[in-house]
């Protein structure tokens, strides 16, 4: 299976290289791909130089335009697959029909991944996305299970590829407007979850309270450690119990699944964390790159060690466990 | 020339029980100024089997008084009985289907149909790749503000277009239940507990401020979506017709004045006036709509230009 890395700037891009990726994803510094976070992302020039020094090394590159295009702006997002293929880029990873359409029309010869916010989470969906766009390879969204994964395999005409460690999204992915109900600014349109122009921090008594917009996601009291604000891992009121309402501050650690996941028939694992910096990108790849090659005693050891670079710390296997659901 | 703008009812997106939701599309029926309604359970598919054993009569009910009648599909397809439900609903050739997933569009391809607001179309060129695949009218996602609306409208002539009007807008479906895990259940033994909240379950932040509301799988908001007082520019821009969705108030009163307003024989804000007290539970928000946070109202100013 090959392995499939973040990378939210150029140095980070040449670790994850040299750490052991098989492919490393990226995108442009603007809102046409959903890590669209100041001081992340890639300039034209710098696409250039990184897919240059990933070829020399045998290493392909993904370049991720998958947010959905704005009406009116859509001029952006075409400029955007015209310079991705132009620079070279092994695949565009897209989410919009209007853009897939555009790109299996003007360039044929490009290859298509269907990025993880299409939503595409049964095989007649895949297969529409096959049939109406030439998609090669499918990101599948973070809401099937192991067994689900290996029925969909055995129906698809394209490869299968799955988020094994990072962040998580709980709800269907590319079809949550959480953020956008609370900020204005929409993960679809702007490429932003949760963003940190939205976020204020404030002390209420002995409590810290964290902010999204006008509403409070979470109140910490003296004493445990004040997380980033994200809505979907929040604590809120309902029928008067206080709790994470969809998911505690958790990421994805799936690791322990690869065998299942090899067996149900996935062709690449992809690690999430284009936000994350250099040293932790060439330290999850490397432990991961190892990992996938080692044998399953020697493995269990090394993603023990993986368990302090989770964010929070605390991980979960997420919907590939069903009851989870 | 444009054509009379009309109403289209959404489907139930709570869990009624079967009597009540019978009675309630009965009473649509009989009452409602809305041209289409859109029936069939589109969140959890475990909840089939409450509404099944009532559909034919409603239906009949429903084309008896004149009203168009859409099936709609699941918006989360992830289980082999889900798929075979879309692929069942491809089949049928006596009624419209509406489409709110990827699978229902690949196999609604090629016949007539309807795409559901929970299908991301952000875009003209995405309506028109819709339209060309049978898609004849689209209900475009709550989130969308008004400047895309409108080149939507502008870009895809050719496919009627529709606006979330009225309702608690979704905002997001999961794998994962919220709802049942707020009860301490899971999804798999959940024993219906969303049914307790024929208006969803509220969610409120740690400062008591009602947030989102819980429907099973799917999380909409705490407000109710409400444009209202936005119509004449979306009439404008070529919408044709405007989603109400259901809630648990009256929604006969709710589309007659909807229709008051667009036969401009209310204005917006004294309407707006009435639907508080229609439906008193949740504020209301157009937020999206002018391109600001969803959760935020904008009163029109009775100056404003254009």
């Amino acid at each position: 299976m090959e392995l499939i890395c973040p990378a939210g700037t150029p140095a980070a891009f040449r670790e994850a290289v040299d750490a052991g990726a098989d492919a490393v994803y990226c995108g442009f510094r603007d809102e046409t791909n959903a890590r669209n976070f100041p001081g992340l992302n890639f300039s034209r020039e710098e696409l250039r130089e990184a897919i240059a020094y990933a070829h020399a090394r045998g290493v392909e590159t993904f370049v991720a335009l998958n947010t959905f295009m704005r009406a009116g702006d859509e001029e952006i997002w075409y400029r955007a697959a015209a310079d991705a293929v132009a620079l070279g880029a092994d695949a565009l990873i897209l989410a919009d029909f209007g853009l897939m359409a555009h790109v299996a029309e003007r360039y044929p010869e490009q290859r298509l991944h269907v990025s993880v916010q299409a939503s595409a989470s049964n095989p007649e969906a895949i297969g529409f996305l096959v049939e109406a766009f030439n998609a090669k390879r499918v990101v599948l969204p973070r809401t099937l299970t192991v067994a689900d994964i290996a029925r969909i395999g055995k129906r698809i005409p394209c490869e299968m590829e799955v988020f094994v460690f990072g962040g998580l999204c709980v709800m269907a992915e590319g079809r949550c407007s959480l953020s956008s109900y609370a900020t204005g600014k929409s993960p679809n349109m702007n490429g932003v979850c949760s963003p940190a122009s939205h976020v204020h921090y404030r002390k209420d008594g002995r409590d810290m309270v964290s902010e999204l917009g006008d509403f409070t996601i979470n109140r910490f009291p003296a004493g445990e450690a004040a997380g980033y604000p994200t809505l979907c891992k929040g604590r809120f009121d309902i029928a008067d119990s206080h709790a994470y309402a969809f998911e505690d501050p958790v990421s994805l650690d799936a690791m322990g699944e690869i065998d299942a996941l090899r067996a149900a028939g996935v062709s690449a694992l992809k690690i999430e964390g284009r936000q994350r910096g250099k040293a932790y990108v060439a330290d999850v790849v490397s432990t991961l790159r190892k990992a996938l090659d080692a044998t399953p005693a020697e493995r269990e050891r090394l993603l023990a060690r993986m368990h302090g670079m989770s964010e929070g710390q605390k991980t979960t296997t997420g919907a590939y466990e069903k009851r989870w659901r | 020339m444009k054509r009379r703008p009309e109403l289209t009812l959404g489907p139930v997106y709570f869990l009624w029980d079967g009597p009540r939701w019978r009675d309630f599309h009965f009473r649509i029926a009989d009452e409602a100024p809305v041209e289409r309604v859109v029936i069939g359970e589109t969140v959890c598919s475990k909840r089939q089997h409450f509404i099944e054993p009532h559909l034919a009569e409603v239906i009949e009910r429903l084309e008896r008084a004149g009203k168009t009648v859409i099936l709609s599909s699941l918006a989360l397809v992830t289980l082999e009985r889900e798929g075979r439900q879309i692929r069942e609903l491809a089949e049928e050739r006596d009624h419209l289907v509406e489409a709110n997933d990827l699978s229902a569009l690949g196999l609604f391809a090629g016949h007539a149909h309807t795409v559901g607001p929970l299908v991301n179309v952000y875009n003209g060129a995405t309506a028109r790749l819709l339209a060309a695949r049978g898609a004849t009218r689209i209900c475009l996602p709550p989130e969308l503000p008004f400047t895309s609306v409108e080149k939507i409208a502008a870009d895809a002539p050719d496919v009627a277009l529709e606006v979330f009007a009225f309702g608690r807008t979704p905002l997001a479906i999961s794998a994962r239940c919220a709802h049942a895990r707020s009860k301490g259940k899971i999804k798999d033994n959940c024993l219906f507990v969303c049914g307790d909240d024929p208006d969803g379950l509220t969610v409120k932040t740690l400062d008591r401020q009602p947030f989102l509301s819980l429907n099973g799988v799917q999380t909409l908001s705490h407000t109710c979506q409400t444009l209202l007082g936005d119509l004449p520019d979306l009439v404008d821009a070529g919408i044709s017709s405007f989603r109400l969705s259901p809630q648990t108030c009256d929604m006969v009163a709710v589309a007659r004045l909807y229709r008051d307003v667009l036969d401009g024989k209310r204005d917006g804000a004294d309407a707006l006036a009435s639907l508080a007290d229609i439906y008193p539970d949740a504020p209301f928000s157009n937020g999206f709509h002018h391109a600001r946070e969803g959760a935020a109202f904008i009163a029109r100013s009775r100056n404003a230009s254009g």
